[in-house]
């Protein structure tokens, strides 16, 4: 292969690139140029102020303590995501836990990790809507709790709550964190897992000085998937929410549903600065480079 | 003569469904002793060894430490610790910290356990290297840094499972001597599973042949060298011809054979190989049996008046030297 170019690298890259940049960089580009636009109800029109940005945060530091309406749907957001994100990695961590090191074959751990994404054969909202005859106030469970004597009227919080928002996530985002914590825990050394024991380590002990460390890189990409879907989301916490429950996402899809473009842009660049805030820390506890 | 610390192994047996991997072993082994398990792999030496340090449950038997029956007590209360092949050291974890893993778990502070981590880093000459990950280290370093971390918990008896396999020729007989030497300074039982036998040869106060899940032949390596038991024995340990004669097997030490250019002597054969190995050259001779013989000359004998592939040779050995095997 001594004929090959040097440039070859680069060709191979070009594609991926040029899609990047078509798609992600030039929009991205776009959305923030707008954001400095001016607008009202039938027109928007190029300029460069921040008044978008400030009437986001309009009134916000002098309510303090109380919180205006765009901290407190940040706040909402915050709180799913930090839900979310506990949740999918405590469950994600113990299936990814069980696929490495109690499933004997390779076949069986391809098979059942496999299984895990079986949720991802069908469209989301598909997913989501399928909820509502199981949770719903006449839903199989009601059904079955009132036939059950468990209760002598429908249990309201199962659909259409805080609740069920929380249990579509869980399920829609868990495997997103199983995934790159089995990559990375199916790279541990199975001797280190005795040499822990040989050393005197309990099992929680081995757990926290040898799996959570070694785990981490996977936690740390887990959950970067985990925290910007649900940042941005705006769809499941629509559906599952009943349409009754804020989010940053849905905030920003009201506004692009008025054609408030710099204001929905303005809005967008917010939470992504918020997104990246959030990233960033997280990559401050783990090197992720240096891991993969 | 028994003494405290004495590892008795006593009906041991490990099955895995249907397979045996050790079967009825009864063994004991003196406090202090350097001992090589040795045999071909899948032989049941790696089982034992594991068996021994609790990372393998015991089907049937014991295990006694001392007098106490150790088979069911988890790894870290046996008083015995092992030395992985890999090493199995803590990639995240600082060469320091990996020696004081122990004690971490054991809840010593942080600044005794580092000194006391710091003095096992010392005995094996990586003091220099105490802040460093272990994948910043070569395989010899890595190594006496997982030696140090055996040792800290103070075992009675350290298990080392293949420790020279993974390191290079120069490197594995310089480790030699350095296990050798800390073995004899800590006077503690060290059991070493390994396949080559000049590791065994070379290091063990007794060396253990297994095959097939049994003790072929155990006692002190010249004394196997010399008196191998059986035709596996002779074969593993290598340097030896097993020859028929009238039905039964014999063993003729190879540097005993003693060679005759052209024709002439008891058996004749056309030379098939030649092997100069330094301070001595192998020869390999067929003979009109389709026999392979082995004969180790030493350089001078052998260039005083070398031989080509096809020359014909003659060899014969003393009566003195036959040494009976069983069947």
């Amino acid at each position: 292969m001594g004929s090959k170019s040097n440039k070859t690298p680069y060709w191979q890259a070009a594609p991926m690139a040029a899609v990047f940049t078509l798609f992600f960089a030039v929009p991205l580009a776009v959305i923030v140029i707008v954001s400095f636009w001016q607008y009202n109800q039938y027109s928007i029109t190029p300029a460069f102020i921040f008044s978008n940005y400030t009437d986001i945060f309009s009134g916000c530091i002098r309510q303090l303590p109380d919180l205006c309406t765009t901290f407190a749907t940040y706040l909402q957001t915050l709180i799913f995501c930090a839900e979310v994100w506990a949740l999918t990695l405590v469950i994600g961590f113990a299936l990814a836990y069980f696929l490495v090191f109690e499933v004997r074959t390779p076949t069986m751990q391809v098979v059942l990790a496999l299984i895990c994404t079986i949720p991802f054969w069908t469209s989301n909202v598909i997913r989501m809507i399928s909820w509502i005859p199981l949770l719903g106030r006449n839903g199989l469970i009601n059904q079955g709790l009132l036939a059950l004597g468990v209760t002598d009227h429908p249990v309201e919080w199962l659909l259409y709550s805080h609740f069920s928002v929380l249990l579509a996530f869980v399920h829609l985002n868990t495997v997103f964190m199983i995934i790159p914590i089995l990559n990375s825990m199916a790279r541990i050394d199975r001797s280190l897992i005795e040499a822990a024991r040989d050393g005197g380590a309990s099992g929680w002990q081995t757990l926290w000085n040898v799996l959570i460390p070694l785990s981490k890189p996977g936690i740390a990409i887990g959950s970067i998937f985990v925290i910007t879907v649900v940042m941005g989301d705006y769809i499941t916490i629509g559906i599952m929410g009943g349409q009754q429950i804020a989010s940053v996402g849905k905030v920003i899809q009201v506004q692009t549903n008025f054609l408030q473009f710099p204001l929905a842009a303005a809005n967008a660049v917010v939470l992504l600065a918020t997104v990246l805030v959030l990233i960033l820390g997280l990559t401050r506890l783990v090197d992720i480079r240096k891991e993969l | 003569m028994r003494t405290g610390n004495d590892l008795e192994l006593f009906r041991l047996t490990k099955r895995y469904g249907d397979t045996v991997a050790v079967r009825d072993l009864n063994h004991l082994i003196a406090a202090g002793t350097y001992v090589c398990l040795l045999g071909p792999s899948g032989c049941g030496k790696s089982s034992t060894l594991r068996m021994i340090a609790g990372h393998e449950s015991v089907t049937e038997g014991a295990i006694l430490l001392d007098g106490t029956d150790i088979s069911h007590l988890p790894p870290a209360s046996r008083g015995t610790a092992m030395m992985f092949q890999n090493y199995a050291l803590f990639p995240h974890l600082t060469v320091r910290d990996n020696v004081a893993f122990s004690l971490k778990m054991k809840g010593v502070a942080k600044a005794e356990r580092h000194a006391r981590a710091d003095d096992l880093l010392e005995l094996v000459d990586m003091s220099a290297f105490a802040a460093r990950r272990p994948d910043q280290l070569s395989g010899g370093q890595q190594q006496r840094v997982a030696l140090a971390r055996a040792l800290i918990t103070q075992p009675k008896v350290l298990l080392l499972d293949e420790p020279l396999s993974a390191l290079d020729p120069f490197l594995r007989i310089r480790m030699r001597v350095e296990l050798k030497r800390l073995q004899r300074e800590l006077g503690i039982t060290f059991i070493h599973v390994t396949h080559g036998q000049d590791e065994a040869l070379a290091l063990a106060d007794e060396v253990i042949v297994m095959n097939n899940a049994v003790i072929e032949q155990s006692g002190p390596p010249r004394e196997l060298f010399n008196m191998p038991r059986t035709e596996f024995v002779a074969r593993f340990l290598g340097g030896h011809n097993v020859i028929r004669r009238d039905g039964r097997s014999i063993a003729v030490r190879s540097d005993r054979m003693v060679l005759t250019r052209g024709a002439g002597a008891a058996i004749e054969g056309a030379v098939f190989g030649i092997e100069y190995q330094g301070a001595t050259v192998q020869l390999v001779l067929k003979t009109g049996g389709a026999e392979e013989l082995s004969v180790v000359l030493t350089e001078r004998d052998f260039f005083s008046q070398p031989l080509q592939v096809g020359d014909t040779a003659s060899v014969a050995w003393s009566e003195a030297d036959v040494h009976a095997l069983e069947a």
